[in-house]
């Protein structure tokens, strides 16, 4: 990670962001900034500052905690399932292994900017009191709560985009929707992957019409209205490509009441 | 096959790709009706790549504000969609049977997205742009797939950077529900290019943050200048 691109970054969208950083946290900034820093503890001290330096709407904190709360879950999901042994067969160890790091590293992102404010993790049922009766053991159950959680995340992140439209929210802004997009592409593969393995063709990187399980992660996502327009038959398509290519967002409260069902 | 006629190979009517009606009617037309007989087709050497040349005419202006950035939003879908129509149209030796189904509906998602855009700026949408796809060999699967993994990185990179350019919420929330179908979009076909491999969400693209690639439009619009032959005036966009 390189530090100094991302205030160039914050610089490029607020001019007078390197001043008040130094202003605010000089003498922070100097011990926390030194050489001998582990580039992991990076982010932690950078959210810190960004709290100093930026006060960031209620809005906006509120939305990292739902974030983090929603990458604890991922985390910890594929800590657990690349670590258990026989569950993912070669071929796609590499592909869950991606996916994991990057929510390691959002958890910590995420983490770093909210600073003493971060919730604790939760503790994790990813059997959902028995619904999914072995995540970890039956590789066709790990993969569908993978693309379940993945498509939720993206969801989430979607419904909160206009949370994040206040000048001092810029920043996070930028970097939620880097997040989203990534979450996206998560999303993409694991769904593939459920496609393969199940021999459903009908399963694909993108979400037709409301069709998937569980039900509340699908949900209206086979809208048609768009800016306040019904755009089915747009250009002669079918429903199914008319609703592929649109995702559609989840409230806050439609996310957390998904991810309750695996929360002790 | 000529470069000349690989880039205006059109499909029928050219329903599927406004962008090339401009280049269909222009010349087309001149062919005595061919268009309406035929099924999809390909123009031979009846046209001059001279015709065409870049800076030839006048740059196209985005506008300003949130209509510039929405501007801005469907000239990236014009170019991806008439890549997909002209992918699909004339097929890379090799295609297999879910490249081409998934590859369908990439074109017909990108088509959507143009019609969107196209119907929602209305008066102060941009014109149809001309792309100039004469650097592809749409016969190799290599370099398509090459090429539509610029496209859906440079798109994503691109609404990714657009969402604090925007003022207005229910325009942030639809590029939030495109961009992420042109997520999904970028990392299939980094997959069909690496099968099952980190790339379809590679640490080229994303950082030690878990960040996605995000750009500005002063950093996306010179990317894809070698793809349109209009010069694109963006000189009207809200700056970060």
């Amino acid at each position: 990670m390189n530090i100094f691109k991302i205030i160039d970054e914050i610089q490029e969208v607020d001019g007078d962001a390197v001043e008040r950083l130094q202003h605010a946290t000089r003498r922070s900034f100097m011990t926390k900034f030194s050489r001998s820093m582990a580039a992991a503890a990076v982010p932690v001290a950078m959210g810190t500052i960004f709290n100093k330096a930026y006060a960031f709407t209620p809005g906006a904190i509120d939305v990292l905690k739902f974030a983090l709360t929603l990458e604890y879950l991922e985390d910890e999901f594929y800590k657990m399932g690349n670590a258990a042994p026989g569950l993912i067969p070669d071929k796609y160890k590499a592909v869950f292994m991606q996916i994991g790091k990057h929510e390691t590293q959002h958890v910590n992102f995420l983490k770093g900017a909210l600073g003493t404010a971060a919730p604790a993790k939760p503790d994790f049922d990813f059997t959902a009191k028995g619904t999914f009766a072995n995540p970890f053991g039956d590789f066709d159950m790990f993969v569908f709560l993978s693309h379940a959680f993945e498509d939720t995340g993206v969801r989430a992140y979607k419904g909160q985009a206009g949370n994040l439209m206040a000048k001092e929210d810029e920043p996070l802004l930028d970097y939620a929707l880097q997040i989203h997009s990534v979450e996206a592409r998560h999303a993409a593969k694991s769904r593939d992957i459920l496609s393969t393995i199940r021999g459903i063709d009908r399963i694909k990187p993108w979400i037709t019409l409301d069709e998937g399980s569980p039900r509340p992660v699908y949900e209206g996502d086979n809208n048609t209205i768009q800016g306040g327009v019904d755009i089915t038959g747009i250009a002669g398509k079918s429903l199914d490509a008319v609703t592929e290519a649109f995702d559609e967002p989840l409230t806050k409260d439609q996310v957390l009441a998904i991810a309750k069902l695996f929360i002790r | 096959m000529s470069k000349t006629t690989k880039r205006l190979s059109l499909t029928n009517g050219s329903e599927e790709n406004p962008i090339v009606d401009v280049v269909n009617r222009r010349f087309f037309l001149r062919s005595a009706g061919l268009a309406a007989a035929t099924g999809a087709f390909v123009m031979q050497s009846c046209i001059k790549d001279h015709d065409l040349a870049p800076g030839g005419g006048v740059a196209v202006n985005l506008g300003t504000g949130d209509i510039g950035i929405l501007n801005y939003a469907y000239a990236l879908e014009q170019l991806e969609a008439a890549f997909y129509t002209q992918v699909i149209a004339t097929p890379y030796t090799g295609m297999n049977d879910k490249e081409r189904r998934l590859l369908t509906d990439i074109r017909d998602h990108e088509i959507i997205h143009r019609e969107f855009f196209k119907a929602a700026i209305g008066a102060a949408a941009i014109k149809g742009l001309t792309p100039n796809f004469t650097s592809i060999d749409f016969s190799s699967r290599d370099i398509v797939l090459q090429t539509a993994k610029i496209f859906e990185d440079t798109g994503v990179s691109a609404y990714n950077g657009a969402g604090i350019l925007l003022e207005n919420p229910t325009f942030l929330l639809l590029a939030g529900k495109i961009v992420s179908v042109e997520a999904r979009h970028a990392a299939i076909i980094r997959d069909f290019l690496r099968p099952n491999d980190p790339f379809f969400a590679g640490d080229d693209i994303i950082d030690g943050n878990g960040l996605g690639l995000l750009k500005r439009p002063s950093e996306v619009l010179p990317a894809v200048a070698p793809f349109i032959y209009d010069n694109i005036d963006a000189s009207g966009l809200p700056k970060p």
